[in-house]
Parts: C-alpha cells; sequence; structure tokens
C-alpha cells in the first residue's frame, strides 16, 4: 500500500487534476472523449448541410455565424477543413479516448484485481499530453489560413506546402497527432506491462474478462504500429517545416525527391491495425456483456480470444487493400484481396460465438445490451461491406465513393459509439455512483439505433451509385442530381441522430447529480470491479483479491438461490 | 511501487516493473528508427543516384564520434559496477563521463551540421561530383539531404534526452540515493542509453559507411 501515496492534503490539483489514480484518469479521458466526440459530430453535420443544400447560408441552430464564408455558407475551403478535422477528431480524439483512455484505464485494474496501473505517474502524464495534443490540433483554427484539410489520411503532396495546401495547418495537424501518439505509446506501455505484472492472485489470462483482453489486446497493436506511424509522422513534418522531400517527387522536388507513396504505405501499415485498435476494445466490451445480461457463460470465450489474437496477427499484414487503386501489380493486389478475406474466418467464429451466448439465454434488455446488440448488427453490415471493399474488381470501383464511407462509419463509428454506450450505460454506477436514466437510456437508443442507420445505409447506396467521397459539391455532374433527395433525407436523418446525443449529454450530466443512487452491483455481474463500496477508494482494493472463478459463471446450477457468482467466491461442487 | 504492489513474477522473470516499461519502450522507439531507416533505404534504391560514401560527409571524424559513444556506453557499464561495489564515488565519476561523451558527441554533430549548412567552395564542388545543387548541404537538398538529416536529427534528440535523462540520475546519485541493493533507476537509464548507442552504430553503418 505504501507504493500508492495516500496524500494526506487532498488538494484539488492532486485528486482531480494531477490525479495519479487510473480511476479519475479513466473519467478525464472520458470527458474530454465526450467533448471532441461532439464536437466532431457538429462538423458532420455541416459537412451533411452542405451535401444536402450545397452553399446554403448555414442556419443559426448549426451556428452558421461563425462559419466564415461568404453570407455564412460553406465555402470549398471550409468543407475541406471540416472532413479533414471531422475525422481526425473522431479516430484519434474521440475514439481513442472513450474506449482506451475511459475504459482501459477504468476497467483494467479493476477488472484484474490490481491497486493502480503498473506505473501511474506515466498514466497521468499520458493524459495531460493527450490534452496537450488537442489544445494543439484546435488551436490550428486560429491560423490565418485555418486548420489541416488535406483528409483524415493526409497524403502527400497535397499535404504539404508544395504540392498544394498554403499554410501551417497541415503541420499543426502532423505535430498534434505525433503528441497524441506520444501520449498513446504512454499509455500502450501502462496497459501492456499492467496486465502481465499485476493480475491478482489467480487471475490467469483466461479468467480475464474478456473486456480486458480486448484492451490488452489493442494496447498490443498501440505498441507495435504507433511507432511506425510516429515514423511517418516525423519525416511529413520536416517535409512540411524545414523542406525535405521525403514525400515529393516529379517536377515538384528538386534535386531527386522522394516517393508519396511511401507515405501512404506507412500510413496505412499503422491505419488498418488502427481501425482494429479501436475496435478490439469493443469486442470484447461486447463478449463480456452479452455474458452477463444473457446471464450464461460467453460462449467459446477462449475461442473468441483466440479469434481475437488471429485478427491481431492477420491485421498487420493487409494494409495494402486501402491501396489498390495505386499501380500495385495484379499480383500484389491479389495477395492482399486474399489476406484480407482471410480475416472474415476468425471474424465470423467470434461472431457466431456471440449469436450462441445470446442463444436460449435469459437476456435482460437494459440499456447496455440495447447497446450491445446493436454492435452485433451494425458490425455484421459493416463486416459484410468490408468484403466487397476487400475484393479488388469491386473495390476499384467502390474506392473512394461513398460506399467506403458507409463501410467505415458501420464498423467504426457506429460500433464504437455502440460500444462506447454500452460501456457508459453498463460501468457508469460504478464510476459515478448513480444509475442512469433508465427511460431517456432507451430513448436515446433506439433514436440512434433508427436514424443511423439510416444514415449510413444511404450513404452507402449514394456510394453504390457513384457518388464520391469529400465531394464539394455533388449536384455539380448530371449523374449525381437524382441522388439529391437521397442526399436531403440522409442529412436530416444525421441532424434527428444529433439531436438523440444531445439527449444523451443531458441524461449523462443530470444523472451525474440526481440520477437514483446504484446499488454495488446492479446487473449482478461476476467480474472484481463490482465487489467494493462506492466510492472506490484510491488503490481500490483493501486486499488484494484471491481469484478462483473465470468471469462467466453465470447460471451455474451450483450456485444456490442466485445466477451469478463473484470471481472470488468457490462454487461448492465444482472442480 | 515494485514492493507495494505484489506482481506476478512469473512471465519475464525476475525483471523489475520499471525495467519491462524501459525494454517496451525501446521495442517502441526501436520500431521508430527501424521505420525511418528502412524508408530511407527504400528511397535510397528507387533513387537515380546517390553520392557515394564519404564523398561529402565527414567519415573519419564520425568514426571518432562513434568510438566516443561507445566508450560512453563503456563508462555506464563501469558506473553500475561501481554501485554494485557500494562505490559512490566511482558511480558519480562514470556517469559525469558518460554524460560528457554525450555531450561531446553531440558537439561533433552540431559542428559537422554547422560546417554543413555554412557550406563554401569546398563543399559545392564535392555536392557537384555528387550530383547534387547548391554550395550547401541542408535538409532541402534532394532526397539525400532528407535522409541524412532526418536519421541523425531524430538520434542527434534521443542522444540529448539521453544526456537530460542521466543528469537526473547524476543529480540523484550526488543525493546518494543508490546502493548496492538498489539501483534499478540506474540500470534502467543504462537500457536507454546502450540502445542509443547501439541505434548509432546502424546508422552511422547506412548513413556513413555504405
Ligand atoms: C472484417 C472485415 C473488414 C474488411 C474485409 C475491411 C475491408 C476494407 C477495405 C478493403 C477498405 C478499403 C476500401 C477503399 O478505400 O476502397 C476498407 C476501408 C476502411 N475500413 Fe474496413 N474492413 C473490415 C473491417 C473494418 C473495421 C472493423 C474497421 C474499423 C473499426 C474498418 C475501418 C475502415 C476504415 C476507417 C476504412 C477507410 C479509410 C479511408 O479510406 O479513409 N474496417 N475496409
Ligand atoms: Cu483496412
Amino acid at each position: 500500500m505504501e507504493g500508492i501515496k495516500m496524500s494526506s492534503s487532498k488538494s484539488i490539483m492532486s485528486t482531480h487534476i494531477f490525479s495519479t489514480d487510473h480511476k479519475t484518469i479513466g473519467k478525464q479521458f472520458l470527458f474530454l472523449g465526450i467533448f471532441f466526440l461532439l464536437f466532431g459530430g457538429f462538423q458532420a453535420l455541416l459537412i451533411r448541410w452542405q451535401l444536402a443544400y450545397p452553399e446554403q447560408p448555414v442556419p443559426w441552430w448549426l451556428l452558421g455565424f461563425i462559419i466564415n464564408g461568404e453570407a455564412g455558407m460553406i465555402t470549398p475551403d471550409v468543407y475541406n477543413q471540416l472532413f479533414t478535422m471531422h475525422g481526425t477528431i473522431m479516430i484519434f480524439w474521440a475514439i481513442t479516448p472513450l474506449l482506451i483512455g475511459a475504459f482501459g484505464n477504468f476497467l483494467i485494474p479493476l477488472q484484474i484485481g490490481a491497486k493502480d496501473m503498473a506505473f501511474p505517474t506515466l498514466n497521468m502524464l499520458s493524459f495531460w499530453t493527450f490534452f496537450l495534443s488537442g489544445v494543439v490540433l484546435l488551436s490550428a483554427y486560429f491560423l490565418p489560413t485555418g486548420a489541416a484539410s488535406g483528409g483524415w489520411t493526409s497524403y502527400p503532396p497535397l499535404s504539404l506546402p508544395a504540392g498544394g495546401i498554403p499554410g501551417l495547418g497541415q503541420a499543426f495537424w502532423t505535430l498534434s497527432i505525433t503528441l497524441m501518439g506520444v501520449a498513446t505509446m504512454m499509455g500502450a506501455i501502462n496497459y501492456v506491462i499492467t496486465v502481465i505484472r499485476l493480475r491478482a492472485p489467480g487471475m490467469t489470462y483466461f479468467r480475464m474478462p474478456l473486456s480486458v483482453w480486448g484492451l490488452w489486446l489493442t494496447s498490443i497493436l498501440n505498441v507495435i504500429f504507433v511507432p511506425v506511424i510516429a515514423a511517418g509522422l516525423i519525416m511529413l513534418l520536416i517535409d512540411q517545416l524545414l523542406g525535405t522531400q521525403f514525400f515529393l517527387a516529379g517536377r515538384l522536388a528538386a534535386g531527386g525527391g522522394g516517393d508519396p507513396l511511401l507515405f501512404q504505405h506507412v500510413f496505412w501499415i499503422f491505419g488498418h491495425p488502427e481501425v482494429y485498435i479501436l475496435i478490439l476494445p469493443v469486442w470484447g466490451i461486447v463478449s463480456e456483456l452479452l455474458s452477463v445480461f444473457s446471464r450464461k457463460p460467453a460462449f467459446g470465450a477462449k475461442v473468441t480470444v483466440i479469434c481475437m489474437s488471429t485478427i491481431v496477427v492477420l491485421s498487420s499484414i493487409v494494409w495494402g487493400h486501402h491501396m489498390y487503386t495505386t499501380g500495385m501489380s495484379p499480383l500484389l493486389g491479389k495477395t492482399f484481396m486474399f489476406l484480407t478475406l482471410l480475416i472474415s474466418i476468425p471474424s465470423s467464429i467470434f461472431f457466431f460465438n456471440w449469436l450462441a451466448t445470446l442463444w436460449r439465454g435469459s437476456l435482460h434488455f437494459d440499456p447496455p445490451m440495447l447497446h450491445t446488440m446493436a454492435v452485433i448488427w451494425v458490425f455484421a453490415i459493416g463486416g459484410l461491406t468490408g468484403l466487397y471493399n476487400a475484393t479488388v474488381t469491386a473495390d476499384i470501383y467502390l474506392h473512394d465513393t461513398m460506399f467506403v464511407v458507409g463501410h467505415f462509419h458501420y464498423t467504426m463509428a457506429a460500433s464504437v459509439l455502440f460500444g462506447g454506450y454500452a460501456a457508459i450505460a453498463h460501468w457508469y454506477p460504478r464510476m459515478f455512483g448513480r444509475m442512469l436514466n433508465p427511460l431517456l437510456s432507451k430513448i436515446h437508443f433506439w433514436g440512434t439505433f433508427i436514424t443511423i442507420n439510416l444514415v449510413f445505409f444511404n450513404m452507402m447506396v449514394t456510394g453504390y451509385a457513384g457518388q464520391h467521397r469529400r465531394l464539394y459539391y455533388p449536384g455539380e455532374f448530371e449523374f449525381l442530381q437524382p441522388l439529391a433527395d437521397m442526399n436531403i433525407f440522409i442529412t436530416i436523418m444525421a441532424f434527428f441522430l444529433g439531436a438523440f446525443q444531445i439527449l444523451f449529454l443531458y441524461n449523462f450530466i443530470h444523472s451525474m447529480l440526481k440520477g437514483k443512487v446504484a446499488e454495488n452491483n446492479p446487473w449482478k455481474a461476476n467480474t472484481l470491479e463490482w465487489t467494493m463500496d462506492y466510492p472506490i477508494p484510491h488503490g481500490n482494493f483493501s486486499t488484494i483479491p484471491q481469484v478462483v472463478n473465470g468471469p462467466h459463471e453465470y447460471s451455474n446450477p451450483n450456485i444456490k438461490d442466485a445466477d451469478w457468482v463473484c470471481q472470488t467466491v468457490k462454487i461448492e461442487g465444482d472442480s | 511501487m515494485d514492493q507495494a504492489i505484489p506482481m506476478n513474477k512469473t512471465f519475464f522473470g525476475n525483471a523489475t516493473t520499471g525495467k519491462l516499461g524501459m525494454w517496451l519502450f525501446i521495442v517502441m522507439d526501436g520500431l521508430t528508427f527501424g521505420t525511418i531507416i528502412i524508408g530511407g533505404l527504400g528511397l535510397r534504391i528507387s533513387a537515380a543516384s546517390w553520392p557515394v560514401a564519404g564523398s561529402i560527409l565527414n567519415v573519419p571524424l564520425t568514426a571518432f564520434n562513434t568510438f566516443l559513444l561507445i566508450c560512453s556506453s563503456f563508462t555506464m557499464v563501469m558506473a553500475l559496477n561501481s554501485i554494485v561495489k557500494d562505490d559512490q564515488k566511482g558511480l558519480i565519476k562514470y556517469l559525469a563521463f558518460t554524460i560528457a561523451g554525450g555531450v561531446i558527441f553531440l558537439g561533433i554533430q552540431a559542428w559537422e551540421y554547422s560546417h554543413f549548412i555554412m557550406g563554401g567552395e569546398h563543399l559545392g564542388n564535392l555536392l557537384a561530383a555528387a550530383g547534387l545543387p547548391g554550395s550547401q548541404f541542408l535538409p532541402t537538398t534532394g532526397i539525400y539531404g532528407s535522409v541524412f538529416y532526418a536519421t541523425t536529427m531524430f538520434h542527434g534528440l534521443h542522444v540529448l534526452s539521453g544526456v537530460i535523462y542521466l543528469s537526473v540520475i547524476l543529480s540523484m546519485a550526488l543525493k546518494q540515493k543508490f546502493t548496492s541493493n538498489n539501483y534499478d533507476r540506474l540500470e534502467i537509464a543504462g537500457l536507454f542509453w546502450h540502445f542509443i548507442d547501439l541505434v548509432w552504430i546502424l546508422v552511422f553503418t547506412v548513413i556513413y559507411l555504405i
């Protein structure tokens, strides 16, 4: 216990701001993530405004008065900034802190029976580096030429001064992502080593909740691939600032020059694992919650773990499927296609494990479960559309269309959003000691579920009909004019989707102050984080628990009078 | 921290948690270096021409610098040897040598850079012979300049952070924070320093020798 400084002088600074308590840091990430989620969501609505009502003044309720440009309409430059910053913010500053930052921090020590992370100070530094990176990112808006506008992929030469975009916006983008990467690496070191070293006695790897497995595998991917993109970003940054020529070629580069494609390779060597970095925590949380709310052991939990680990390995050798149209050799294209399609085997196996967990379970449709089941649905659609993208012949047509946008919003935006909401709804009582309002939660859930599908499915339809992504004014092209109505419909649904998120925000804040006080284990879950009284003290466990069961002993016939048993309680009659 | 929190020592033997953390960091940093070096080699292979080794860069001087860095790794080991024997004076002496090695390394590198950046007729002739424009050798001097500066600068920043890191360790040593059964932090710092040294040998080979 001496190791964790139980400072007697509890100043606000040490308990709330520069706290080294993993639970506090988790909450800090949660709040920051929600802030950026709303920020990025707002930008999405502006993008949709332009696609539905091109070049019309932005109404006041979309804060039209702060959009610069003639008479408050979205200019092409502003539009480019919008989709660039939307993608960047959502991936790196919304999803990453919400799942990895918030729940990685909150859950890993609690669920494995540790008093804190292995390196609490590093953990605190990770958050503040992350915070700083966000400040750098947003401060680009105050530059005379505005923030980055080269897409979230920031391909050179477009993203270089010599190649198109003037000003420092792109350099701010690169710098902020680099800082974000540093913060992620600090977190990853902590998560990986905490799991290796600080598991409570009896907490074997296969007794860890699947949520910890997901977060751990994510951290391993982070350890391997964030350094790779860091190298790419450093080269990009000095190309932008010092005039080196790594990613310039041809006429743009005096005296030789490098190769823009090198950046694409480095970006996607990281970028494809990154999409799994974002989704693995969700897979873990879903696998775990399905078991809790079906009151049944997670079907084939070990197989699920093995499949997720297999995907971790495979995900590092498929990046080429983002580059089919860059003129790669057909043989290479076919290889990447084969490897990509191979991923669907382990994916399908654990997907069916999910369904089998539900099968004949006694399902409790509490808000966390609703969100969890939504993940199953949206991930199915996202995964299946991935197969079309992965097939070279189809992708040469689909690439850079709204179909791809629909695909990755199903897999990434929708799955991660529902996974995040499931996690928030499930662990809210542990974080804040109160319950979310169930009625508001359910309205929020159904509203989100219906509108998100209408938005992203129709996006895929417009893409299939030929609408390219990142177009400023689709109606300029005659063959896209018939899609105008559909684009308006998507936009209106997106507005409703946004409105339902405001409802969530209200519920989130209101319940924190006025919600029903939660019991210690409202969902009757087996895992260790539910064993102590709220508020959970700094240091979590007064004595380190001795673990005797796996996490999924639900409805075990040997347990009398209950359908659950804490991981620390021996079940009489079980060997 | 280490003693307070019960740990599973079944994996990775008895290495302290702090050491595991540093090893993991080294893996990550190695991947970043690896990407920069391999990226540079890839661009070099596809480049139309590439200056012959030693035609622009000062190989003898940098060979001396390499020797210096290897020596500083050696003094780092000596520092550890001293504390194992509870020799506080030796610890401080060898740590100071190690830091000095890093500082001189940086100084020589800065001198080499300034020489390239100021340029001159002689350098211009060398560059022209290698097919490169101008009389200065700058980050903007073609892909050759990009690769040279990116790799050596990134390494140089590591030496700089290593020097700062070791200075903190030295200030702890001056306060007698280390004893023969408590020198984990010293070992961790040593790991980082040896890693920087190892990477330099790779960088020296790739950038200067071949
Ligand atoms: C299991 C199956 C999956 C397959 C086969 C698959 C395949 C693909 C392919 C081939 C592309 C490139 C399309 C193109 O640009 O033409 C793509 C794009 C993308 N996928 Fe997936 N994917 C899968 C799952 C996922 C998951 C789980 C996520 C995220 C959590 C994801 C996120 C993305 C993103 C972000 C892009 C687009 C990036 C961009 O161009 O901006 N995918 N996917
Ligand atoms: Cu991919």
